[in-house]
């Protein structure tokens, strides 16, 4: 097998320093918003009684479910063996890494107590599937630190495949709690179902890869850096293997829900009757988020860089509405207590429950965005993660 | 000149004075005893250093035929109790808590209109206790559903895992209306607590039920489940009463009447 050479980027053109400085300004909106947040109470947010997680919790969960399947491409060289993807592997795994820390930092940013966050390090209820996460979340950290590692270092080489099946597992296993965040609870008729499980993980698998292809031929273009039409395409093939998936399970979920009557009312109104929820859904999530990057994946249009690109866009832009739509969607639909009933109170009941998000909101989840890019982008700077060049002679040479 | 009498002298007291010291020991004797016997045995009260007992179920009846169309006193004297703004002055009524509100029902087929309060339902099997990451949610041995003020980290989980919108999250700083017995802080989580400061008192009710049996509507009953003899015991034996959402099976310590 040939060998390849992995090398920093230089980051020490403007260009660089600019990318880093427009992200750190986000960074620091994020961080502004937050102060604010902490400062005033969530009466600033557009939450409140009714919708009680909202915007931050749509990118946070958006990004620890991408930070799982941005994982996937480190998966595929070292679990499954295959050498095309070996080279690809160290970005794969920082750029998980970098999606988890932003997407933590923002859920817990957005606590009504970000303060007491060393309360819940240090108080745990085993029944609970948060307390779970936070134990799947610092595990993640610790086995693709590890794993990296062995990327890194030829002296810990050797347990590179121990530690990328551990990582794989691992992973597997943290977006079955992430989605079961939703999936365990019982009150609401649009969670409480096995499906969120898998659905999140596949889900993580295609929005993970859409935000890989993105950094990975944004930092090639950038850098001037040859990257080959070999690897981008069986990417972009595997992509709308992914995809395909997801609409799969959107369908046997929605259909699952709609056999049952008591949950008939909940189910049309993320497809029918919800307005705003429902233009999302079916113009965001199914259009925008689905047909359109299939179509263009499986299509001569799929062919060219620039039209991966957007598809890869659409996907990721697709996955915040459809994180959006489960998240707040749900909520939206007024808890049913006296079935067939009318009912009306001072506290919303019966109604549905409308959601502005504010701009603190929308700062402090495009904060963990930023923040993520800003660890990927410095990383590369200082670690060896990206191969001086993945042109197809390069690579082609890998298989054999 | 009055000489003082001896000390040796042992001319007889009055008989009626005898008598009246022995009154008035007694007297002062059942004055300091009763009170205390009466917590112990009428209501249950219980000095700070004793845990809350399981062989005690608090629980609550509300009769929906007795619950007054356009009635909030409960709301209003629970407000009044734990020290809440009433959700008509708050400036963001969606985010105002509300520990307890009014529902009203109409079946739409036979248009029949029924009354109730709403609030927390003190599960034996809460969600919100399941679900809460830090333990801060908890129920204690006598079946009061509480939130720790202190390890609350306000993530809301036990208000998305709720199936009765029961709890609140505190949006915004607090005014001076609190109550030193009833903590309460912003960017946590509340809810209904059956007035657990006037509980452990030894009050044996709570504002909700003492303002609906002044108002005398007589809807709202309190007491000891676990006790057969108790008022809230006899009444759920006669009485058939629901649970809401009983499909959920997690054994509710407010029993509905004519719903």
């Amino acid at each position: 097998m040939a060998s390849i050479t992995f090398r920093e980027v230089e980051g020490s053109s403007p260009k660089y320093w600019m990318l880093f400085g427009f992200l750190g300004l986000f960074v620091l909106f994020g961080a502004l918003a937050w102060n604010s947040m902490h400062h005033h109470g969530h009466v600033i947010t557009g939450m409140n009684n009714q919708i009680v997680w909202g915007l931050p919790h749509v990118f946070a969960v958006f990004l620890i479910v991408a930070a799982s399947g941005a994982l996937n491409v480190a998966s595929i060289a070292s679990v499954f063996n295959k050498p095309m993807y070996k080279p690809l592997a160290p970005l794969s795994a920082i750029l998980a890494l970098a999606l988890m820390l932003g997407g933590l930092l923002v859920l817990v940013l957005d606590l009504g107590r970000s303060d007491r966050l060393i309360v819940a390090m240090t108080h745990f209820n085993f029944k609970s599937m948060f307390t779970w996460n936070v134990f799947l979340y610092s595990g993640f950290f610790a086995l693709v630190g590890a794993y990296l590692w062995t990327m890194l270092d030829r002296s810990v080489k050797t347990y590179s495949k121990a530690a990328g099946t551990a990582a794989f597992i691992w992973r597997l296993t943290l977006t079955t709690g992430t989605g079961s965040l939703f999936g365990f609870l019982i009150a609401r008729e649009l969670y409480g179902s096995s499906m969120l499980a898998p659905m999140f993980i596949i889900m993580s698998f295609a929005y993970g890869l859409a935000i890989y292809l993105m950094v990975l031929a944004a930092a090639y273009a950038w850098t001037g850096r040859p990257l080959g039409d070999a690897v981008m395409l069986r990417l972009k093939t595997l992509l709308a293997v992914f995809i395909a998936a997801v609409l799969y399970f959107v369908v046997v979920y929605h259909m699952t829900l709609l056999y049952f009557a008591s949950r008939q009312d909940a189910v049309a109104f993320i497809l029918r009757d919800g307005g705003m929820i429902t233009t999302l859904f079916w113009v965001g999530q199914i259009l925008i988020g689905s047909v359109v990057p299939l179509v263009i994946l499986l299509t001569a249009l799929g062919k060219q860089r620039m039209w991966i690109m957007v598809a890869c866009a659409l996907i990721i832009v697709g996955g915040i509405v459809q994180m959006y739509v489960t998240i707040i969607g749900a909520q939206a639909f007024p808890l049913d207590m006296f079935p067939g009933m009318i009912e009306k109170s001072s506290f919303f009941d019966g109604q549905i429950h409308h959601y502005s998000p504010s701009m603190p909101e929308l700062f402090l989840g495009l904060g963990g965005v930023a923040i993520a890019l800003l660890v990927t982008t410095f990383a590369v700077k200082v670690l060896r993660l990206l191969p001086a060049s993945l042109d197809d002679a390069t690579v082609a040479k890998l298989e054999h | 000149m009055n000489e003082p009498k001896p000390m040796s002298d042992n001319a007889p007291v009055s008989p009626e004075r005898r008598r009246f010291i022995g009154a008035a020991t007694a007297t002062a004797a059942g004055l300091t005893l009763v009170p205390g016997v009466m917590l112990i045995e009428v209501a249950h009260g219980r000095p700070d250093d004793q845990a809350a007992s399981s062989a005690v179920r608090w629980g609550m009846l509300v009769d929906a035929n007795q619950c007054a169309t356009g009635c909030d006193d409960c709301v209003t004297a629970c407000s009044t109790e734990n020290g809440w703004t009433p959700v008509a002055e708050s400036t963001h009524p969606t985010q105002a808590p509300q520990w307890i509100r009014k529902l009203e029902l109409q079946d739409p087929l036979t248009q029949m209109e029924t009354n109730l309060p709403m609030m927390c339902q003190h599960c034996a099997e809460p969600p919100c206790v399941d679900v809460c990451p830090t333990g801060a949610s908890f129920k204690r041995a006598d079946g009061i559903v509480l939130v720790n003020r202190h390890t609350c980290i306000g993530c809301r989980y036990c208000m998305m895992a709720c199936p009765y919108k029961a709890r609140s999250l505190v949006h915004e700083s607090l005014n001076d209306t609190q109550k030193a017995d009833v903590p309460r802080g912003i960017g946590c989580v509340e809810s209904c607590t059956f007035c657990v400061q006037k509980v452990d008192r030894g009050d044996g009710t709570t504002a909700c039920v003492e303002a609906c049996t002044a108002a005398g509507h007589n809807a709202l009953v309190f007491g000891d489940m676990n006790d057969p003899e108790s008022e809230i015991s006899k009444r759920l034996r006669e009485l058939p009463t629901k649970q809401v959402r009983a499909d959920l099976n997690l054994n509710l310590g407010v029993r509905y009447h004519g719903i």
